[in-house]
């Protein structure tokens, strides 16, 4: 057995990520905590160059072409493409996003950018995985280093009981997670997906064993995506972790693990959908319902977001739930829309600043319309987005994913989903209220940083304009669902 | 082949006289000591099974890494292990008949334990020859080869849970004294030494 260097190249932008993460780590070490800054910018950087190294790398054209490397554990197609790109973009904003508050909260510690930069790569490896066994080494690459930075703010409690909060259920749900791969394994002889897929092909019956496997696999991927019932850690610790922390939590990692939930059900398991269908319908309703609902009586803003990302995650799974090209395709717009939103989002927070310190509280929010009337507007749009009002971005997001849940005859699932929308929006309203209607309190601080303005700018143009020009977006998701399911 | 076999039941008959030793002894020194001589027993089991590589790997990460933290562990921990230890007897037969029903699970699972059509079929093996290359080989023809990509993932996980634990655990305290050498270098004799006058029966 000769190994080529050409059989590397298609794992370029993680190689890059796995070397600057460790030549970061040795320049953080010799140039201490003072460097932090630095280290960031230069971890936006790799992040960016793993980016065009992903974009240059030959590609396998069109529908259903794929590269698979390191002996059938790893693989490369346009829905892993276009994931990876909301990925690294997710990454990269929340570390910009992070310099201003590791200043102001005197966090400033060269291990953040580098374990942020490892927890990308693990998301990559999940990206990626064709292999039960690369799937859960992705998982746990991502997962270690997302406990780390959640307790990072070592001297606050709440940082810390969310760490280990996190920690200990996640640790319950790799088991999970592990116990049905096992399972699986034993019953099908084989980790690998494209042996999966080929035994699953046309067979007569499948055995109890290996539906339970299946099972517990998916419940080990729901807690890792928040879905209810597997949800009850997200809010305290979205809460509890330093807010740019919890901006990174609520994007990137939710995007990897939906892709690759997404390519389990529809790669290896694409023929059982009679066996996952319900299952996938059943945490979808669950959590829009969930989100919807618990969200009302939260009156702290990181809380708030936590329940409407289970709320959203509820939504993109209508979209798998349909296990149509279609409904793929809907999930891959919801995702970036979702993405742009929430980064807009915790931008605003990121800005809520009174006084020099940092506000969570829904209240504080109040007469930011007459305060700052521009800030206000932006958290307006974001807020209108996230709610799927239209003409902004998230309605469409929406329309989608319902679009192909009817056209696969999921009719409950739509109307449950609708219902939810419209509770849900309550409370995203009420922020608008409180924003422009409520007595004035303290004025946030003025001088906005620079890239927070800017990250606010752009995702409020993408958010308010995306009616406008939606085709580019529309075409890339509909060549990566094609991809994954030809 | 007769050597073979005694040296078979001598190495099992060691296993298993110092596995029950490591519970029954009453100072805990002596059971890890009996521990080590488990694992060395044990090592030697696996190189009549021709795996020598695991024997090696025993001998060097359980008796020379594992078996020694557990010495220093319990030397510097003072916990008193009689205090533990009360009661066994007490707990000893429900213990048995726990272990009993387990055994009589064990065997009927086997009994009835049955491969699928489809495993055989699909089970592939991704062993090399083991005719052609030695056990030794084998393994790292698999890790380094064909499993290249999952063996550096795993490393780079060793590497954020090493990170985590400096991150998390490694802080400037308030309050620490720490040697500096060139102040204890630049001390002279008038800082450190002061006369007193004593008075006979005053004390200072």
């Amino acid at each position: 057995m000769t190994m080529a260097f050409a059989q590397f190249t298609p794992a370029l932008p993680e190689i890059i990520l796995a070397v600057a993460a460790m030549v970061l780590l040795m320049f953080g070490v010799f140039r201490g905590d003072g460097s932090t800054r630095s280290v960031t910018w230069m971890a936006v950087l790799s992040l960016v160059i793993a980016w065009f190294a992903l974009m240059s790398g030959d590609m396998p054209d069109g529908s259903g072409g794929k590269i698979v490397a390191f002996n059938g554990l790893f693989v490369n197609d346009g829905f892993g493409l276009f994931m990876k790109t909301l990925v690294l973009l997710a990454s990269s904003l929340a570390l910009i996003m992070s310099l201003g508050y590791m200043r102001t909260e005197n966090m400033e510690r060269f291990e953040f950018p580098v374990l942020i930069v490892l927890a990308t790569l693990g998301m990559l490896v999940m990206i990626s995985a064709n292999d039960l066994m690369s799937l859960y080494l992705g998982i746990e690459l991502q997962s270690l280093s997302l406990y780390i930075v959640a307790a990072f703010k070592r001297d606050s409690e709440k940082a810390t009981e969310a760490g280990l909060k996190y920690f200990v259920l996640g640790a319950l749900s790799s088991g999970m997670l592990l116990y049905g791969a096992s399972m699986i394994y034993g019953y099908a002889g084989s980790t690998n997906f494209d042996d999966l897929a080929k035994s699953f092909h046309g067979a007569e019956h499948i055995s109890v064993g290996l539906i339970v496997g299946m099972v517990f696999l998916f419940a080990g991927l729901a807690f890792k995506i928040s879905a209810v019932p597997f949800h009850m850690w997200t809010p305290d610790v979205y809460e509890g972790a330093p807010t740019p922390v919890t901006a990174f939590f609520a994007v990137a990692p939710k995007v990897a693990a939906l892709a690759l939930l997404a390519r389990v059900i529809m790669s290896p398991f694409g023929e059982l959908i009679d066996q996952w269908q319900q299952i996938i319908v059943v945490l979808s309703m669950a959590s829009m319902v969930l989100g919807a609902v618990a969200a009302v009586g939260q009156r702290n803003i990181k809380r708030l977001m936590a329940y409407s990302s289970i709320g959203h995650v509820g939504f993109a799974l209508v979209g798998l739930a349909s296990g149509t090209n279609e409904g793929v395709r809907g999930v891959l717009i919801y995702l970036i829309i979702y993405l742009v939103m929430n980064v807009g989002t915790f931008a605003v927070i990121l800005s809520m600043r009174v006084k020099d310190t940092m506000v969570e509280s829904i209240d504080d929010l109040a007469g930011l319309g007459r305060n700052q009337p521009l800030l206000a507007m932006a958290m307006a749009i974001f807020m209108f987005s996230l709610a799927g009002i239209p003409p902004m971005a998230g309605f469409f997001g929406k329309f989608y994913v319902f679009m192909a849940a009817i056209n696969s005859g999921l009719y409950a699932l739509a109307i449950v989903g609708v219902v939810a929308s419209v509770v849900g929006a309550f409370y995203y309203l009420r922020i608008i209220k409180i924003m422009y209607f409520d007595e004035p309190v303290e004025a946030f601080e003025k001088p906005l940083r620079t890239e927070m303005g800017a990250i606010m700018t752009v995702a409020g143009l993408f958010t308010l304009f995306f009616f406008v020009l939606p085709a580019p977006f529309l075409a890339a998701a509909q060549s990566a669902a094609q991809a994954l399911l030809p | 082949m007769i050597v073979h076999a005694l040296a078979f039941y001598l190495f099992a008959a060691v296993v298993v006289a110092s596995a029950v030793m490591v519970v029954m002894a009453r100072n805990p020194v002596h059971s890890v000591l009996f521990l080590i001589l488990a694992f060395f027993s044990a090592a030697g089991l696996f190189v009549l099974l021709g795996a020598e590589f695991l024997a090696m790997l025993l001998v060097v990460v359980y008796v020379g890494a594992v078996a020694v933290l557990f010495l220093f562990v319990v030397m510097m921990l003072d916990v008193n292990f009689a205090a533990l230890r009360e009661g066994v007897l007490d707990y000893l037969p429900y213990g048995l008949v726990v272990g009993l029903v387990m055994l009589v699970e064990l065997g009927m699972l086997y009994g009835a334990w049955v491969t699928g059509p489809e495993v055989a079929m699909m089970a592939t093996s991704p062993m090399p020859d083991i005719a052609q290359v030695s056990n030794t080989e084998a393994l790292g023809q698999l890790l380094y080869t064909k499993y290249i990509y999952l063996f550096q993932a795993a490393g780079m996980i060793l590497l954020v849970a090493m990170i985590g634990a400096i991150v998390l655990s490694n802080r400037q305290r308030d309050g620490v004294r720490r040697q500096v050498i060139a102040n204890q270098v630049a001390r002279t004799r008038k800082d450190a030494v002061e006369m007193k006058k004593v008075t006979p029966g005053g004390g200072i």
